[in-house]
């Protein structure tokens, strides 16, 4: 009798488990469909859609970050949703509504903590990566209308930091989580108007937010913040008139190649071109459209590009050493987001009209291969989880 | 104070305008072209869902103290000092009617 249950215990186990894949997870990812609240878990390595996990909300604009041992996703969404996905079984592990309208999050240098900054009701929340509980709550400065200022650019950083900016007072905050029960803020005011976005260098050390009402982006030296913010390229867009922008560009990732790093211009046709040395301008690259999306390939020798609606059917390549656009590509309608493989041999885009997900080989510059998706927007592989920043 | 006078109007031309244009439906395939458009080009700042995200919230709680004209003035003119661009490239008088009288009768995109 006894064996008898035993078996039957070991039997069950067998199939609550069975689903799980027993693999490594290093060529793993997942897909964001933007439109049905669910995100593909998928096989970098096969190009292979492995699970589909459902039931996360509204996931327009959502981000991702991957816990350190790289088995589960972190999806935010913008209904305020933090999931977390277990991407070995595809299962939707927990989630919980952690504010009204969230825009992003970040997670702790340790991968305990995970931070979610929210446009409303404005502000940064922290919670236990192990089981989404709340640790801190973090408000945002109040504007003249009685709210939480909208929280942007959350990025994390060294000595369990997180950085953002607020995007209706002009701030940028640092808050230290290294006493997860006292929480301690560094507060920068008046770095600039409407910073809606922020980037961090992977090495932790510059935190840059990109302003939509003024020229220029704000930069902040995480090594000395005792120098205050510093307003880098001030001079950018002055005497041309701003094209209306018919889609924020995202700072995200760092386009570095040597000692030079590339930034979307706001409202101009260009990426701009700057020296990390003296954080000087040093060139601009006539491009098709508005910028969204300037990134590196892993060896930083070219410079991928996507564009703002109404150009949001190309791709533009750039060689970072000579700066001239290499290829255009016309991968369709929406095409949203861009995702390297580890090393780079890949390049992975997200195409919304099209509903599907192209890989090229970024040694050709061609297609690969393409696969369904519906309404694809983030793509996001696990080595994210070793990349301060993202 | 100019910007005010002449916000105030636009609002004036465009409701002249529009006695004798708005009353024109696009076509249901344009209509459906123009939802597509809400859902995810307006949507990347006001949300998919239009439930606010850098932009405010696009539903009819939100948008009652404004008009029908106000709304599409503002679709086809943006709101200079804001993020909110001008769409008179991607759309006409009737379309931006027609659009800003969805929002106000509240929709699910």
């Amino acid at each position: 009798m006894k064996s008898l249950l035993l078996i039957l215990l070991i039997a069950l186990n067998g199939l609550a488990h069975g689903a799980c894949l027993t693999r490594g997870t290093g060529d793993m990812g997942i897909i964001v469909e933007r439109a049905d609240g669910s995100v593909l878990v998928v096989d970098t390595s096969a190009h292979k859609v492995l699970f589909r996990v459902e039931g996360l909300g509204d996931l327009s604009h959502a981000s991702a970050v991957f816990s350190r041992d790289e088995r589960y996703a972190y999806v935010f969404g913008r209904d305020g949703g933090l999931s977390k996905i277990d991407i070995l079984c595809g299962t939707l592990d927990k989630r919980v509504i952690q504010g009204g309208n969230s825009i992003g999050g970040a997670i702790s240098q340790d991968g305990k903590l995970i931070a979610v900054s929210n446009y409303v009701p404005g502000g940064v929340k922290v919670f236990s990566a192990a089981d989404l509980s709340l640790i801190a709550d973090i408000p945002a400065t109040a504007t003249a209308k009685g709210k939480g200022s909208k929280t942007v650019g959350l990025v994390d950083t060294s000595g369990q930091r997180f950085v953002f900016a607020l995007y209706d007072t002009g701030e940028i905050w640092i808050l230290d989580m290294k006493q997860p029960d006292k929480p301690a803020l560094t507060k920068f005011t008046n770095i600039g108007r409407l910073p809606y976005d922020g980037l961090i260098t992977p090495d932790g050390r510059y935190y840059i937010s990109g302003l939509f009402g003024e020229d220029g982006l704000a930069l902040l030296d995480l090594w000395h913040p005792e120098k205050r913010i510093r307003r880098i390229l001030d001079h950018y867009g002055k005497g041309k008139k701003q094209l209306p922008v018919y889609k924020m560009p995202h700072l995200e990732g760092w386009a570095v190649a040597g000692n030079q790093t590339f930034l979307p211009a706001v409202g101009h046709h260009e990426v701009l071109v700057v020296n990390t040395s003296d954080w000087k301008e040093s060139g601009r690259i006539a491009v098709h459209g508005q910028p969204i999306f300037v990134i590196a390939r892993p060896d930083g020798r070219q410079l991928w590009v996507n564009f703002a609606f109404p150009d949001n059917d190309t791709i533009q390549v750039i060689d970072s050493e000579t700066l001239k656009i290499i290829k255009t590509l016309k991968p369709g309608k929406g095409t949203l987001h861009m995702e390297f493989t580890p090393r780079g041999e890949e390049v992975w885009i997200s195409v919304r009209d099209k509903d599907e997900i192209q890989i090229y080989d970024t040694e050709n510059l061609t297609l690969k291969t393409r696969f369904k998706a519906t309404k694809p927007s983030g793509i996001f592989f696990t080595n994210r989880a070793h990349q301060t920043g993202l | 104070m100019i910007r005010v006078d002449l916000t105030i109007l636009v609002a004036i031309t465009l409701a002249i305008c529009h006695t004798a244009s708005a009353s024109a439906e696009p076509a249901s395939s344009r209509q459906a072209e123009l939802m597509y458009l809400l859902k995810h080009d307006c949507g990347s700042c006001h949300g998919m869902r239009l439930e606010g995200g850098l932009g405010p919230a696009l539903n009819p709680q939100q948008l009652q103290p404004l008009s029908i004209e106000t709304l599409s003035m503002t679709i086809l003119h943006g709101r200079p000092g804001t993020p909110m661009p001008p769409w008179k490239p991607f759309l006409s008088q009737e379309e931006a009617w027609w659009l800003a009288s969805q929002l106000k009768q509240g929709i699910q995109p």
